[in-house]
């Protein structure tokens, strides 16, 4: 295993750096879709309610992979060329903002009521109370599910793999077919993205208790 | 694009014959799944020295793992010790490797949740301790877990097309050959695809989120 590790350290590395990048691209961009259409969501406009909630349940209930899929295969035949990092990040993004615009919902609804009104009954308007009163308090509740996201979302980032996106996965496959020491090559693969996922889920956990503890 | 053509007879029959091959993955992982992951979460949720300790290092390992590379694992890398696992098992163990992980937190998340004094009532009482856990906890736990590990089927249906990389013969892979033909072909089958799961994950979801109301009350 140090052997493949010692050879192949070089693109091992850069699949590392691009695992990490698309996560946290398409964390970034998932989290401003996705907070956007949580608002939409709980918007007083019924149409702008309708198809922010048809978004969120339509990406949520079809797999990742046809995403991606069809950013790799049908968007290049119909509109324009794009290659498997851009369209696997794309479809990451698309995925994880349906979910964690379920998330953010939750977290804003969860938030009492009472606290809108007396937002408003001070004489704020609606945004104002949303951005000064209500979010703010949302932000507590939804950082650990929050953080269960960004997990998911460096796990999920292996379908990179299947359009080659150059990902840890992709280069950990190609390593295993040339090497074809698969056992040893996946189980390096594996202990590289635990260096990513298991202290964030340690972290997450404690600031999970933290957050419970405060109450 | 050609949707009369795509979507004839022949080729919804193959799709059909993906589906069938998706849930009938999917099921049987959720049973093997439920069956490990309960003992792993008992193991946990019971606190033995050592074993529980080392029962949640495992599960934290391949809870942090993708599925995808589990699928890899099972299917490439196990026949190099020596164990043969066909496609739709190899696809099998690895769904039901990972989903066993993630239903044994549910479990004792499920257990966990059961207040402390049933425990205290149950014994009190005079039943012995593995009487409570059978006639007393795990019945109230179950209905607890049982809106989580409906979603986590979900997420498995789902993840079942992470096989079309072993050429499991599910929906993703079927439809991946039919518009393999015909570039007309193309959008008609992921409408296809994305018709089919959106309508079982969807339904099933409105499920959990009834039973979850069920549950508050």
């Amino acid at each position: 295993m140090i052997q493949i590790f010692n050879d192949n350290s070089g693109i091992l590395l850069e699949g590392f750096t691009f695992t990490l990048y698309s996560s946290v691209i398409a964390l970034f961009f998932s989290l401003l879709i996705g907070t956007l259409f949580a608002i939409f969501q709980i918007s007083t406009n019924k149409v702008i309610r309708l198809l922010a909630s048809a978004y969120v349940e339509f990406f949520r209930n079809i797999p990742l992979l046809i995403i991606v899929m069809f950013f790799y295969v049908v968007v290049p035949l119909y509109w324009f060329q794009i290659d498997g990092f851009t369209a696997g990040t794309i479809g990451l993004t698309i995925y994880t903002s349906a979910f964690i615009a379920e998330t953010i919902r939750a977290g804003i609804l969860s938030v009492p009521k009472g606290q809108m009104e007396a937002g408003l009954s001070t004489g704020f308007t609606y945004s104002q109370t949303m951005r000064y009163i209500v979010l703010p308090q949302a932000v507590k509740i939804v950082i650990p599910p929050l953080g269960n996201q960004f997990i998911n979302l460096v796990k999920n980032s292996s379908v990179l793999a299947m359009v080659a996106g150059l990902d840890l996965m992709y280069q950990g496959d190609l390593i295993a077919s040339t090497t074809f020491n698969t056992f040893d090559t996946y189980i390096l693969i594996g202990l590289l993205y635990l260096i990513i996922t298991l202290p964030l889920t340690y972290l997450m956990a404690h600031i999970e208790r933290r957050l419970a503890s405060n109450e | 694009m050609n949707f009369v053509e795509a979507l004839s007879w022949v080729n919804i029959r193959f799709l059909l014959d993906g589906l069938l091959v998706t849930v009938e993955v999917a099921v049987l992982s959720i049973i093997f799944s439920f069956i490990i992951g309960s003992l792993l979460g008992l193991v946990r949720y019971l606190k033995i020295p050592v074993a529980s300790k080392l029962v949640g290092l495992l599960i934290d390992l391949i809870r942090n793992l993708p599925l995808l590379l589990i699928i890899f694992f099972t299917y490439f890398a196990l026949p190099q010790i020596g164990i043969r696992l066909d496609i739709f098992w190899s696809a099998i163990a690895a769904m039901t490797i990972f989903e066993s992980a993630m239903l044994s937190e549910i479990i004792r998340a499920g257990l966990n949740s059961v207040p402390k004094g049933q425990t205290e009532a149950g014994l009190s009482t005079g039943l012995t301790y593995s009487q409570t856990l059978l006639y007393l906890i795990i019945p109230q736990a179950f209905k607890a877990m049982v809106p989580p590990i409906l979603s986590q089927f979900i997420s498995l249906i789902k993840d079942t097309s992470l096989a079309i990389i072993i050429s499991l013969p599910e929906i993703t892979h079927n439809a991946k050959i039919i518009y393999g033909q015909n570039t007309n072909y193309v959008i008609p089958m992921f409408a296809a695809m994305a018709l089919l799961y959106f309508s079982i994950c969807f339904a099933l979801s409105r499920v959990v989120k009834r039973l979850k109301l069920g549950v508050q009350m």
